[in-house]
């Protein structure tokens, strides 16, 4: 086992990458700060149910979740949002058809196309339900079964609550375009029956 | 060889990773011959990217680190030990 200061050490290099995740959760940056505090606190006196040479990223993040399940999202009594629009797949995908074409380039075009605001905004507008899991794959790079652990659903659960929160936030991005006049109302007719080719 | 269907429903599987094997390589057979899936494929993949980059952006304050500094160095709650 490493020894506390080894372990501080290398627990503060995560520092950044919690505090941003908890910004998505909690939503507010006071409530942000405390939940990284109380999962630092938590960690150092876990530490020994750390087993050296494991992942520390992704025992920090368990604390994390649990804490701001437990602690946090009690505290805001927030009615359990369950419910989301069912949309469409492809959906951003289908309005944005010259953007699409650009494939090269796309990513700098989608870089450009949305602000970091928005980006955050669309993600922390899905209910908690599915910004949770939608946080955990597609910002911190956990696999379904990490995920299923953290969150203590199945994994079936995950995929499919990955998916509708997906939708949700592509349609949440397409609105920010929409209004800046950036996109398509319908989506682009070729590409909306696919063929075999 | 796996079509455009297969490929487009299976196109989050695929960006996580999560594909079986047999699938997968009938979804990259077939991804090699369609200029269309790929470009949906590229375009997720590079969504993905920018979500990420702009979500993990956030400069941690000053204070903060040092509040958690600090609670590795002194008895934070008073409860005897350090922590």
């Amino acid at each position: 086992m490493a020894d506390r200061a080894t372990f501080t050490q290398e627990a503060m290099q995560h520092a950044g990458q919690l505090y941003s995740a908890a910004l998505r959760m909690t939503r507010n940056k006071s409530d942000a700060e405390d939940l990284v505090q109380e999962t630092y606190l938590r960690a150092y006196r876990g530490f020994h149910g750390y087993e050296d040479g494991t992942n520390l990223r992704a025992w920090l993040f368990r604390i994390l979740t649990n804490t701001y399940i437990n602690t946090y999202r009690s505290k805001q009594r927030r009615v359990q949002e369950t419910n989301l629009n069912d949309v469409e797949d492809l959906y951003l995908y289908r309005r944005l058809p010259d953007i699409a074409q650009a494939s090269r380039s796309a990513e700098d075009t989608l870089f450009d196309l949305f602000t970091d605001a928005e980006v955050k905004a669309a993600l922390e507008a899905l209910p908690e339900t599915f910004r949770m899991p939608v946080l955990l794959a597609d910002v911190e790079e956990f696999s379904y079964k990490e995920i299923a652990e953290m969150l203590d659903i199945p994994i079936g659960t995950v995929m499919s609550r990955l998916h509708r929160g997906r939708k949700a936030m592509q349609k949440a991005l397409a609105d920010f375009a929409l209004e800046r006049g950036l996109l398509t109302r319908t989506p682009a007719a070729d590409l909306e029956e696919p063929t075999d080719g | 060889m796996a079509d455009c269907n297969d490929t487009l429903r299976e196109l989050e599987a695929i960006l996580d990773r999560s594909v079986d094997d047999e699938l997968s390589v009938g979804i990259h057979e077939h991804l090699e011959g369609c200029s269309d899936c790929m470009q949906a494929l590229d375009f997720h993949a590079e969504l993905r990217a920018v979500v990420r980059e702009k979500c993990l952006n956030d400069e941690i304050p000053a204070d903060l680190v040092a509040r958690l500094e600090q609670c590795f160095q002194e008895d934070f709650d008073g409860d005897g030990q350090i922590g």
